[in-house]
């Protein structure tokens, strides 16, 4: 029946796409719906499956004792075996699909959030799965829900969590996780208990310590929840990360709370020792958390050291070590959740410094992905879980409960405030309180927690709180969830500055570190900032040394932002397919160009220098030159295997624009130095191709192509572009291309060094004159490079025949 | 130790309403002061460099020559004092309060500009009212010098980009720092205000430093 509906949707002609799309995830939801009790109704008889063709000669093999030999099955049907990783992948895929289909609907989008739209897709599934079989098969299992959808949302959380404004809010961000929530769940459990005892209310038989218990479970803000929703309203910093801090943190008082109170449920009695010994759990479980994930996350910086000749795994380590130091928690009863966060805190900055640029963005959207993916599936299942029961609904319960916990947050974040405010250089005003009191969301850990409950022992308690959990979620998913944007909107609440971090701001943040520290000092005081540059010193002193490998372990930090700064702007500009046509987004070169004016170019030597000035034909040319042989490098990316990437040239080439600048800077530094010349028969003016053909040719010119050297009789060496330097005092974006040659370059700048330039101040630079004796240390340097050439020859196999064409046109 | 105290009661009385800060804070800091100076009345620069805790910090010239800095007195004189009083360290000192919750809209716009005009001072070395580029990649040499190897050339570099950066954003003379450090401003103002106040409020530091009597 529901395909006619479906059929009946589809015939509606000149529909808008919207609604189109809206019909088409009603379709997909009910056929998703009908297949997975389908599956589940197969598992017990394989033989009563409808619809597709079956052949019984499956079933019936097993009777194969009997003479008669059946005709062998071609077709045949085994939903058994596939079950469960066919039903997790459709759930997979069904969240992914509703994902997709909200973006198409952008009016609703705009309005309701996402979190929301996939609670009641999870409804309709559910729905439609109990229309269809009577019974939703439990998806929101604890174990599911704990070991494997939580984790990768707190591991994106934590990995990118920014650390400076955590650690500048951290005072504040422990006062309410662990104040705050226990506040609230002795706040909303005592009160809950004073509800039961109304006599009409039929509760009496919750006790203090179970209504505690319930207490606990509900009063933690949810970083689920706070992640769906914040992430689209785009608040300012400072509350996003006391919200988010918050829900994070305090995960290690919920896990403390709620142990104590299950084992105190169960014994019925509470002694003062007891809360004492609650008090050392809970700083055993938050200390011994963020200990097991320091640990592991210093292993996996470690282990980073290593890989630079395995980059392909390089990811893999950052996901299962945190994973590791996860479930290491678990096992002894810490806080899973803040050994990952720590984990991933702690190893970030120094796995960042040793894994490649690719293996980054792996781990980056490999994040995102899972997280992402996560984060949907827990809401459809909380959403089918609504359905699935049981429930018991008490009306007096369940609404003491929702505005308990809205009364509770509020007083709390209000009376937390006021002590805070007293200890805070920046204040928190009424509307920043207002926003993290109604940012106290709650979800699905709570739900599992209260599914985690013991079905003995909490008899007829255990529906009246899932319902009354559940109605919570809910509540503020849907009302406060929605309701926030606008809100916000009203209260003109700060925004998050969307600008990204120059480099301007680096230079004075760490300034003003370094001014406040002295200040400090010179006061005699050691406070915040003091204790912070110690910590920095010693990283940078002994940490740095260890974890990281190579050069990159002394580099300070300034430098290393511009760097990859510097990589960010290269990359973008290679892609846009040009490099003659500077942006102001790339500063050092255009400061080159534009503080001082441009010289006349330098006489072409053999060696081919300088590209004289640009202009616009030229700039077509070049720009035409590299796009082609871009497209020619990524043809060229033939198989390579598993265990090796063959090194791209174009992360190459960006190095190279890197190394490139840096030579730069180089030549700047040998002015004065420099008594000799380099002789040069001095060419006239021409363009790239022109000196490129004469270059290759041979013509005119001592450099030897390569593979003449080698005895091969290519003669345009399409390999010879490359050998161009901005000797000038035009410093362009060269990409070499052929990564066998960019050594050569290198060399050919120290070649070029050895000239005298004379430097006006730091940024000008004249072209060199030629002098006689140079030209055989020359000739030499020469035969070094193309020395070098013949022993860095081809990445793989083919890459020279592939250039048998002419390169010019 | 009675007749001083009354009258640097007054003193300090005076000193509070210039300043802003609290007869406990004054008191403080020059407890503090004496301190640093040997029990004399002024403070040279020998007096700052001696304090070993500053030894790692790259910028520490700078910080000492802020002290001594007229520009930093709320006058309009330039140039620089060979030693400085209480008064001037206080007056220095005074940059780096936060405001309080009872503070105005236009208080805290005063004294934001204030910080961030001490800001500019400590880079405009020459007194001339701008920023040039020099002066600017002196900073980020200073920034980098505790690194060693690297230095020059990378400084160079950054200062030129950061030059570039605030000219492609906004005015293209450097006249006001204003404008270069909008962007960085909010963070700036935090920082500037997190600074001392903090020691100035607690009494226990100023108590377990050393030699005090």
């Amino acid at each position: 029946m529901f395909w006619r509906r479906a059929a009946h949707g589809r015939v509606g002609f000149r529909r808008s796409l919207p609604e189109l799309g809206l019909l088409l995830l009603a379709t997909l939801v009910l056929l998703e719906g009908s297949v997975l009790p389908l599956g589940a109704a197969s598992s017990p008889e394989t033989g009563i499956t409808p619809g597709a063709g079956v052949s019984h000669g499956h079933a019936d093999k097993n009777h194969s004792e009997t003479k008669h030999k059946k005709p062998f099955p071609v077709l045949g049907l085994n939903y058994d075996s596939v079950k469960t990783p066919f039903e997790i992948s459709l759930w997979v895929l069904l969240a992914s699909l509703m994902k997709l289909g909200f973006h198409l609907l952008p009016r609703v989008s705009s309005i309701v959030p996402e979190s929301c739209l996939l609670i009641v897709v999870g409804l309709l599934v559910g729905g439609g799965i109990k229309l269809i079989r009577e019974e939703v098969p439990p998806v929101l299992d604890t174990k599911l829900f704990f070991y494997c959808l939580l984790p990768p949302i707190i591991l994106d959380a934590g990995y990118f969590l920014p650390i400076r404004p955590f650690m500048e809010n951290l005072g504040t961000i422990l006062m309410f996780a662990v104040v705050g929530t226990l506040w609230n769940a002795f706040f909303v459990g005592g009160f809950l208990f004073a509800v039961c005892q109304i006599p009409h209310a039929s509760l009496s038989h919750i006790g203090l310590l179970p209504c505690l218990l319930f207490g606990s479970i509900i009063s933690a803000v949810d970083p689920v929840a706070v992640l769906a929703v914040f992430e689209e309203i785009h608040i300012n910093e400072l509350l996003h990360i006391l919200v988010f801090g918050e829900s994070l943190l305090n995960d290690a008082v919920t896990v403390v709370l709620y142990h104590l109170f299950e084992e105190f449920s169960e014994a019925g009695t509470v002694t003062v020792l007891d809360g004492f010994l609650g008090v050392i759990s809970f700083l055993v479980v938050a200390l011994g958390g963020v200990l097991v994930g320091a640990f592991y996350g210093f292993v996996a910086a470690l282990t980073s050291r290593f890989t630079y000749h395995i980059r392909v795994i390089e990811p893999l380590f950052v996901f299962v070590y945190s994973y590791m130091a996860y479930l290491s928690a678990e096992v002894f009863h810490l806080s899973g959740i803040m050994a990952l966060i720590a984990c991933g805190a702690v190893m970030r900055p120094y796995v960042e410094a040793n894994i490649s640029h690719k293996s980054h963005t792996t781990i980056k959207y490999f994040l995102k992905m899972w997280s992402s993916v996560s984060e949907t599936l827990i809401f459809i299942f909380l959403g089918v879980a609504t359905v699935e029961g049981p429930h018991q609904w008490n009306w007096v319960f369940v609404t003491a409960t929702v505005i308990l916990c809205l009364v509770s947050r509020v007083i709390g974040v209000v009376g937390l405030t006021f002590v805070i405010n007293k200890f805070r250089m920046v204040n928190l005003t009424t509307k920043d309180q207002f926003i993290i009191a109604y940012g106290g969301l709650r979800g699905a850990i709570a739900f599992s927690l209260g599914f985690l409950l013991d079905i003995e022992h909490f008899k007829d308690m255990r529906e009246i709180f899932l319902t009354a959990i559940i109605t919570v979620v809910f509540f503020t998913v849907f009302v406060q969830g929605m309701t926030i944007k606008p809100l916000v909107e009203l209260l003109a609440v700060k925004k998050k500055q969307e600008a990204k971090r120059s480099i301007n701001e680096e230079i004075h943040t760490q300034f003003l570190d370094h001014l406040l520290t002295g200040i400090e000092d010179i006061c005699g005081h050691y406070g915040h900032h003091h204790w912070k540059d110690k910590l920095n010193r010693f990283n940078k002193k002994y940490v740095k040394g260890f974890l990281i490998a190579g050069e990159r372990s002394k580099e300070p930090q300034l430098i290393a932002f511009y760097h990859k700064l510097e990589m960010k702007q290269a990359i973008q500009l290679v892609e846009s397919g040009g490099g003659s046509k500077l942006p102001s987004a790339m500063p050092s070169t255009v400061s080159m160009q534009n503080i001082q004016p441009k010289n006349q170019p330098p006489p072409p030597k053999p060696t081919e220098r300088a590209l004289p000035q640009l202009t616009k034909g030229r700039e077509e040319e070049i720009r035409k030159i590299l796009r082609s042989n871009l497209q020619r490098t990524r043809q060229r990316l033939h198989s390579y295997n598993r265990h090796t990437l063959v090194a791209d040239p174009d992360e190459e080439g960006f190095q190279d624009i890197i190394l490139k600048k840096q030579k730069m800077m180089e030549l700047d530094r040998k002015i004065k130095e420099m008594a000799n010349y380099l002789s040069v028969p001095s060419h006239p003016k021409d363009s790239p191709t022109m000196s490129r053909a004469r270059l290759a040719s041979g013509r005119n010119t001592d450099f030897i192509p390569a593979q003449q050297q080698k005895g091969n009789k290519k003669s345009p060496d399409p390999q010879a572009y490359n050998i161009k330097l901005p000797a000038g005092g035009v410093p362009t974006i060269q990409v070499d291309l052929a990564s066998p040659q960019s050594p050569d370059s290198v060399n050919l700048l120290d070649e070029i060094g050895k000239a005298e330039q004379k430097e006006d101040s730091g940024l000008m630079m004249k072209p060199p004159e030629s002098n006689g004796p140079e030209k055989a240390g020359e000739k030499d340097g020469w035969r070094d490079q193309q020395k070098l050439t013949r022993c860095l020859s081809d990445p793989g196999p083919g890459a020279e025949d592939d250039e048998d064409e002419p390169f010019l046109p | 130790m009675g007749a001083t105290q009354t009258r640097s009661g007054q003193e300090y009385q005076e000193l509070a309403e210039r300043t802003g800060f609290s007869a406990e804070q004054i008191r403080n800091l020059h407890k503090r002061f004496q301190q640093l100076s040997g029990n004399e009345d002024t403070i040279s620069r020998e007096h700052l460099k001696s304090i070993p805790a500053l030894a790692n910090n790259p910028i520490r010239k700078q910080i000492i020559e802020a002290f001594f800095d007229k520009r930093n007195q709320h006058g309009n004189e330039l140039g620089s004092y060979e030693e400085i009083g209480f008064e001037e360290f206080l007056m220095v000192m005074s940059h780096f309060r936060p405001p309080t919750l009872r503070t105005t809209e236009e208080e805290k716009e005063a004294m934001r500009k204030e910080k961030v005009r001490f800001l500019f001072n400590m880079h405009d070395t020459d007194g001339d009212g701008k920023i040039t580029l020099v002066e600017y990649r002196k900073v980020v040499e200073e920034l980098l010098s505790k690194s060693g190897t690297i230095g020059q050339e990378a400084a160079k570099a950054i200062a030129d980009a950061a030059m570039l950066e605030v000219a492609s954003t906004n005015v293209p003379n450097m006249v006001s720092e204003t404008a270069k450090l909008s962007r960085g401003k909010d963070c700036m103002v935090a920082c500037c205000s997190a600074a001392v106040t903090g020691s100035c409020r607690s009494r226990a530091q100023m108590t377990s430093m050393k030699g005090l009597p």
